[in-house]
């Protein structure tokens, strides 16, 4: 097991490395850094002097291993576009998108299993029909329609909603939330259902099939003949059985939620990180482009760890053979 | 191919026979008794002639300044308009551009990319696999991880990135030019997985059985084993990935392009097209933005329709 352990989070590692080079040479040799910093009027000394002050007299590794020392410090250089350091525009633009992604998480969750129990227990009534084709047709939409035709329901049509933007926000302790002002609750509702619809009826499907698969098992018979009621057993006795899958899933689709965020955020106009990067690569802004690539990657790579090493811990079966892992 | 599944061995010279056997083949058969995979097939029929023949059916050209008139701006669908007396079918945009027009063009770079970027994918993903599942060793694990690894991320964020660092390493002036072909890149490398994945299982299924070992021991090349015994056996799945691809692809071009990340103005794709009608959306210009939105649809949704039904008339055991 720890061997497995080990060579899990070295390999975690390896990617990590691999993206930094990746991010490391768009700084190197998309431009010349010298020419982005100086002006107009500038002498060979002046040149030479910056060459030696960025270490870029420096060998290849040398200048990489000063990017990672420089990364993992949370220092991204700053942005050609906005003058500013990059990690302090994204500490600015971050509340908005985890805000963002804790709301829509928290409605595929809670939407996606009461409607997933419902259209397995319901199984062949017109309501659980009506659901699940319903389904079928929001996975098959592109996230960005969903959002455009939600503006044009709720904002254009109905005019109760806002369609862009984060309303009214509250400064508290250098977090900027939405959650304290009416507007900015408003501003939350649609975006959040725009991202998590999908994820919403991923985390349906898979908890109508497990209800399904648990619902045929002796002990639910068992709980049934023993003179449990419906509720009891549907809830008590098979719904806590379909939890695991389901919560692995869930710990996966949160990268999901972040990365399709950026979506979300470019159809609303929602001034969160993942729109920050669609302006980054409109405008070839690498500082941001790189700092954005070596954030998503950690978190990625650390979700994915995570459940890989949960996967142990929870199932015995893994452990002990490291080599089939 | 010559029919894999059922024309004879003998070589007819008929065609009208070699016609009858298609026609009587099981695919063929689980074809005309699905309505649904006839009417997506129809669809997407229709729309990929529509966007092949364009400059052909198009009742403008929408990148010829010469016919467009600014007058015709905003006219609504199959009214008149106002000053000029013109009437548009499905309407036109803000610079007077009928929006049929652009349609068809739109759904040509669609295309390309779709199409492009899933050969693509195909060529890079089926490659890897053959190699990976018929050698093994310290190749297939190199190939395989870095497939687990590309897997963790979205395709569609893989496919950002990719178009990302390709402009920033192009030179200002080349980016419009060049951007459908970063796109067709950006869009292929960040779906060559499942392919590798599944070539990789069924050579492994392959590699094992006696034809193989025939081939090998009249001293065929391990690259012809590969290509002229193997591949042809591992086809059938790579082709319902293939089409189920096709949709994605055309939906991540979109996505892209909506973006303003993917197809540049001056060639626009259907996201393109929905980017721009997104902005008269206030306004009550509905039209600029339904009727491309509801062009990507129908394509999108048949092809998927079609792949869903040909991998259920493939593989029997499924059904």
């Amino acid at each position: 097991m720890l061997n497995y352990i080990v060579r899990r989070v070295f390999q975690s590692v390896v990617v990590l490395l691999i993206v930094g080079l990746v991010a490391f040479s768009m700084f190197r040799f998309v431009g010349d850094p010298i020419d982005n910093m100086l002006g107009q009027e500038r002498t060979q000394a002046d040149i030479e002097r910056l060459r030696t002050q960025l270490g870029l007299d420096q060998p290849f590794p040398v200048q990489y291993w000063r990017f990672l020392e420089n990364a993992a410090q949370g220092n991204f250089g700053v942005s050609y576009r906005q003058g500013r350091p990059v990690a302090e525009i994204i500490g600015e633009r971050a509340p908005a998108t985890l805000e963002l992604a804790a709301v829509s998480g928290l409605f595929a969750i809670a939407l996606g299993i009461v409607l997933g129990v419902f259209t397995a227990i319901r199984r062949d009534g017109w309501a659980s029909n009506l659901i699940m084709t319903g389904s079928l047709i929001g996975v098959s939409l592109p996230t960005f329609l969903i959002g455009i035709l939600l503006i044009y329901l709720f904002s254009v049509e109905l005019d109760l909603l806002p369609s862009f933007g984060r309303g009214e926000v509250v400064d508290v302790g250098g977090w900027s939330t939405g959650f304290l002002t009416v507007s900015g609750l408003k501003a939350l509702v649609l975006p959040a259902v725009t991202l998590g619809l999908y994820q919403m009826t991923l985390i349906m499907r898979l908890v109508r099939a497990e209800m399904l698969e648990v619902l045929r098992q002796d002990y639910i018979s068992f709980a049934r003949a023993r003179g449990l009621s419906e509720r009891v057993v549907n809830f008590r006795h098979a719904l806590k059985n379909t939890l695991v899958p389901v919560i692995t899933v869930i710990g996966l689709q949160f990268g999901s939620i972040i990365a399709f965020a950026i979506i979300t955020e470019t159809v609303f106009q929602w001034p969160g990180v993942g729109l920050l990067f669609i302006n980054a690569i409109q405008f070839v802004d690498i500082p941001v482009m790189a700092a954005y690539l070596m954030l998503i990657s950690v978190m990625f790579v650390g979700i994915n760890l995570v459940v890989d090493l949960l996967y142990v811990a929870i199932d015995p079966r893994l452990r002990g053979e490291g080599n089939t892992a | 191919m010559k029919g894999a599944r059922t024309a004879p061995d003998r070589q007819d010279p008929i065609a009208l026979l070699r016609v009858r056997v298609a026609w009587q083949s099981d695919l063929a058969w689980a074809f005309r008794h699905s309505p649904l995979a006839v009417v997506s097939f129809v669809v997407v029929a229709l729309l990929v002639s529509g966007a092949v023949f364009a400059p052909l059916i198009a009742p403008h050209d929408p990148f010829d300044p010469a016919t467009l008139n600014l007058m015709n701006g905003f006219t609504a669908p199959g009214t008149p308009n106002a000053f000029t007396g013109e009437s548009f079918l499905l309407g036109t945009d803000d610079q007077g551009r009928d929006v049929l027009s652009t349609i068809l063009y739109g759904m040509r770079i669609s295309l390309l990319v779709g199409f492009s970027a899933v050969l693509l994918a195909m060529a890079i993903g089926v490659t890897l696999g053959l190699i990976s599942g018929y050698r093994g060793g310290w190749t297939e694990t190199v190939i395989m991880r870095v497939a687990d690894v590309q897997l963790t991320f979205p395709a569609i964020l893989v496919a950002m990135l990719i178009f990302g660092i390709a402009k920033g390493f192009t030179p200002v002036e080349y980016r419009d030019q060049i951007a459908i072909w970063v796109l067709i890149l950006a869009i292929g490398l960040s779906d060559w997985v499942q392919f590798a994945r599944v070539v990789r299982g069924a050579t492994l299924v392959e590699a094992k059985k006696e034809y193989v070992q025939a081939a090998q021991l009249i001293g065929r090349s391990g690259a012809a084993v590969m290509i002229r015994h193997i591949l042809p056996n591992v086809l059938s799945p790579v082709l319902v990935i293939a089409t189920i691809s096709l949709a994605l692809a055309i939906i991540a071009e979109a996505t892209l392009s909506f973006l303003g990340v993917g197809a540049p103005p001056t060639q626009p794709s259907l996201g393109t097209l929905i980017r721009i009608g997104q902005g008269f959306l206030f306004s009550g210009e509905w039209w600029i933005l339904f009727f491309p939105a509801c062009t990507l649809l129908a394509l999108a949704l048949s092809v998927n329709l079609l792949g869903d039904w040909l991998r259920d008339a493939l593989n029997p055991k499924l059904r």
